[in-house]
């Protein structure tokens, strides 16, 4: 009962049956700093997390490049 | 969850508003909220002629993006600064500011460094003594000044910045950490014009960053997502990710930091300090540009100091 979650070239394994949100904080990833996606949609970090679900993160802190 | 106004599948949850939408509503509640804080804080008006500095991420071509839907006459300036740092993050932010602005329609003013000043930012910064470890002092301190350059000598009445909620909060963070009252004091949405300073506003002053990188994905905005490879390690996003614990706590934390000090700010909290400063400022005797420091501005008198070095270097044959 696994999905997978993608940021930039790292992949972790994880319980599918959660949200989105609990399995970030399990992962010390701050919910705020991504944008959860999957096959390129947008979800809302209380989606609960399927059974093989690829969930691609979008990393959304920059560092100010003005 | 659910779209608040219709109900269908929402794609974003902003939970310091409580406010979930659907993709069709989010991309009409950014700039409709824009617009907002462009009037409630006179940022500027239609008959203005608006300068965006541009520089191919996110931010910035969103705030494009969402200006000449509502209407406003918006050209894009784009600084060249010549930085390859293994993934040519110069010349695919350039291509992708280029692919923008001819697929919209828009106006391009592109400033290359190099062309002007005949060397690139990593190879100037190599040249001071502040620079050799990070190029990000020489390579501010330039793009603040040629952005202010080009909107004063093409009569543009306001520069504008993608500076979202997540940068400004990051940049209170520092300055309160270090009481910088200095820099509180001029930090804001707004800084009115001076003689010689062109008015600038930071229309997005309010979004938090993952709604601007969700609004740029919903509309299919090519941004560039690898960062400037200096960007690594530096203070604001280390300030990003303290500021994104607290609000992971307690949602909302962010904004009403801000917003905190910007009503802090109006009660004059902090006063005289930046008066002080105003009186000193004076004509740089090579650019004119004004300036606090005597006889040439920062950037006149760095970029002499990198042109001096660079000739040391070349005179003494040494392989720079
Ligand atoms: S990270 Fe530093 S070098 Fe890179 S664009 Fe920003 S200020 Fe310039
Ligand atoms: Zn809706
Ligand atoms: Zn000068």
């Amino acid at each position: 009962m696994t999905a997978r979650i993608q940021l930039r070239d790292k992949e972790f394994k994880v319980r599918s049956g959660m949200t989105i949100r609990s399995a970030l904080l399990q992962l010390n990833i701050q919910p705020e700093a991504v944008l959860p996606t999957r096959d390129g949609e947008l979800l809302t970090d209380d989606e609960i997390l399927q059974e093989r679900d690829e969930i691609r993160l979008i990393a959304v802190i920059s560092g100010g490049a003005y | 969850m659910k779209c608040r106004k219709c109900g269908e599948k929402a794609v974003i949850h902003m939970r310091q508003h409580k406010l979930a939408l659907c993709k069709n509503h989010f991309l009409d509640w950014i700039p409709k909220q824009t617009q907002r804080f462009i009037h409630d804080n006179k940022m500027f008006i239609p008959e203005d002629r608006i300068l965006v500095a541009v520089s191919g991420g996110k931010d910035s071509l969103v705030l494009w993006d969402v200006l000449s839907r509502l209407g406003y006459q918006v050209d894009g300036l784009y600084i060249g600064l010549g930085i390859d740092g293994g993934n040519g993050y110069s010349a695919e932010s350039r291509r992708i500011t280029e692919r923008f602005a001819a697929e919209h329609k828009l106006d391009l003013i592109i400033y290359d460094i190099e062309e002007h000043e005949g060397l690139d930012i990593p190879t100037a910064a190599s040249m001071t003594r502040r620079g050799r470890e990070r190029p990000c002092s020489i390579c501010g301190l330039s793009k603040r000044h040629i952005m202010n350059r080009v909107a004063i000598e093409n009569d543009y009445d306001v520069l504008v910045t993608g500076h979202n909620l997540d940068d400004e909060a990051a940049v209170l963070f520092g300055n309160t950490l270090n009481w910088l009252t200095g820099y509180l004091q001029r930090q804001g949405p707004v800084l009115p014009n001076r003689s010689g300073l062109v008015k600038k506003a930071k229309p997005f002053f309010r979004f938090y960053e993952r709604e601007t990188a969700a609004y740029a994905l919903l509309r299919g905005i090519e941004y560039i997502y690898d960062e400037c490879p200096h960007a690594d390690g530096a203070k604001s996003i280390y300030y990003k990710v303290l500021l994104n614990r607290l609000e992971a706590d307690r949602r909302g934390a962010k904004l009403s930091f801000y917003l905190s000090f910007l009503r802090a700010k109006e009660t004059m909290v902090f006063t005289s300090e930046g008066d002080d400063v105003e009186r000193m400022l004076h004509p740089c005797t090579s650019c004119g540009q004004p300036t606090s420091t005597p006889d040439l501005c920062t950037y006149c008198r760095t970029w002499k100091e990198v042109r001096d070095r660079r000739e040391t270097v070349l005179e003494k044959g040494i392989e720079s």
